[in-house]
Formats: C-alpha cells, structure tokens, sequence
C-alpha cells in the first residue's frame, strides 16, 4: 500500500479536474448554468465517500472473521476519511444550495439524511473513544460500522428518492443518468470521483501508518521496561 | 512503449479538442453562462488560484508520506 504510483495518479486526476473542471465544455442548463461544474466536486465528493464508507464496512467485516487488528486499523481511518469527506460535501452542497436556491439548508431528504449520516459516523467515532482495550473496541466498533453503513445507504440513496426533493433522480428531478450528464460532464466526472476516492485513501493510509508506527513503538516500550 | 505514450496523449487531446469544437457550435444563446469570463481570460486566473492550493495540499502530502516512510524505515516495518 505504500507504493507512490497511485498517489501520484491521485495527483495528476485532481489537478486535471480542476483545470478541465472549470475550462472544459458543459451542457448549458438553466438555473445552474456554470455551477453544474460543482458536479465534479460535491457530487463527486459524496459518491468518494460513499465508495470509501463501504471499503471501511468490508474491513470491518474482515476483522470480525480474521480477528487481525490490522483490518480494523483500515476500517476506522477509512471511517474517518469518509466522514471528512461527508463533512466536506454537506459544506459544499449548502455554498452551492445558498447560491442556487438563496437557502443553505433547504428542507430536502438528501441533505436530512445525509446530515444523519454524518451523525451516525460520529457516533461510531465516540463509541471507539470509549474504550480502552484494542480488541474490544475494535471488536464492538466493526459490529457498529457494519450497520451504520446498512443504514446509511438507505438514508441517502432511497429515502430522498421516495420522496420530492431538489437532487436528481428524486420527486419529479430527471435522473443524474439521463438529462444532466452528457457525455462532457463524464469525461471529468470519472477521473473526479476516481481522483477523490485515491485522495481520500491516501489520507486514510497515512493514518493507519501512523497508527502502527504507535502501536509498535508502544510495544517496544513495554518489552524494554519489563524486568 | 514510447510510441504507444504518444499514440494515446494524441487521442485523449483529439477528444479534448473536438469536445470543445462541438459545445461551441450547439451553444445556447438562452442559458447565460460564464463567457464573459471567459472571453477576457480571467477564467484562467481562477483555474491558477485553485491549482496552487491544490499543489500546496499536494506537496504537504507528499511531505507526510516521507516523514512517515523514514520513521518506517527506521522502524523497520515492511
């Protein structure tokens, strides 16, 4: 995992998105006109953290079967990379929502949900602080990521779909697929999410370096005072 | 492996270029988007802004990842 080649790649995809993000062509769509280029930022953002959420599940689910604290180790800062990036997109959609709809918090399932989400993975934060031993907090705390994702893509993804709401695809908006992204939008959408996803585990891996670097030198530490 | 580099570096600017030939001609003159920016070049000024703080985070990064890999090294972790 230490390997430089994809964070480099990282690099290169997020620079690309940033320069063809704001030169590049767009469908030309009223009310958004130039802030559909948010598509390659806020949007992409979430679906990084949607992808990054899930991979800290699996790990989850890894370390309850194998019992390996390595695995839980990935799961937690991948938790927390997601989280970040949750924070992130609730922050940017209310910059782009206060701009497009003059309210910052518009009352919309999407954001309600995904506002709970981002409480969930508090909680899940909170609930690994409360303990003390490595493996029973890992242990309680992988059983609790499993279902916070189980409940968090409902929030997001299906309940704002039952219902009216200001994102594509819900109450009467056209689906993301269908009208808004044409084919111009996809060629820095892609790289985008790819971009962020990469961005997200590098500063995940980061993390979990460090972490290990602790827990060794806390081992260490231990064997050389013992008698 | 050079050649097949230039090969794709060609293509993937093809579809840059032609992407921007066709926006132009189907442009709509209803929706008002941000050409005058454009046509005075300022856009770019943005682009640069944006880019730098991108580089910035960038090179903090790649900072972090040699201070960690030098502890690891002396660590000796895999």
């Amino acid at each position: 995992m230490k390997k430089i080649w994809w964070k480099i790649l990282c690099i290169v995809l997020l620079l690309y998105v940033i320069v063809n993000g704001l030169m590049g062509p767009v469908p030309h769509l009223p009310i958004l006109n130039e802030s559909i280029r948010n598509t390659y930022f806020h949007v992409a953002l979430w679906l990084a953290m949607t992808t990054l959420l899930f991979t800290s599940m699996i790990f989850s689910v890894r370390y309850l079967s194998s019992g390996n604290i390595r695995h839980d180790d990935v799961a937690s800062e991948l938790a927390k990379s997601g989280l970040f990036y949750g924070i992130l997109g609730c922050l940017s959609g209310s910059v782009w929502a206060s701009f497009t709809w003059g309210d910052p918090w518009p009352n919309d399932p999407k954001l309600n949900g995904a506002a709970v989400g981002i409480l969930i993975y508090l909680a899940y934060l909170l609930l690994r602080s409360s303990f003390e031993d490595e493996q029973r907090r890992a242990r309680i705390a992988s059983v609790y990521n499993i279902f916070a994702f189980a409940v968090f893509v409902p929030l997001i993804y299906i309940l704002p779909r039952l219902t009216d709401s200001l994102h594509p695809g819900s109450g009467g908006n056209s689906t993301f697929g269908s009208y808004d992204m044409n084919n111009d939008l996809r060629m820095v959408f892609y790289p985008a999410i790819i971009g962020w996803i990469l961005f997200g585990l590098w500063l995940a891996e980061l993390r979990v370096r460090i972490k290990r670097i602790n827990r060794i030198r806390e081992e260490d530490f231990l064997k050389v005072r013992k008698p | 492996m050079n050649k097949f580099k230039s090969i794709f570096f060609l293509l993937v600017s093809v579809f840059f270029i032609s992407g921007n030939v066709i926006a132009q001609t189907a442009a709509s003159e209803a929706v008002p988007m941000a050409d005058k920016l454009r046509a005075d070049g300022k856009i770019w000024v943005v682009v640069a802004v944006i880019a730098v703080v991108f580089v910035g985070i960038a090179i903090n990064m790649l900072r972090l990842e040699s201070k960690v890999g030098k502890i690891e090294k002396e660590l000796k972790i895999k």
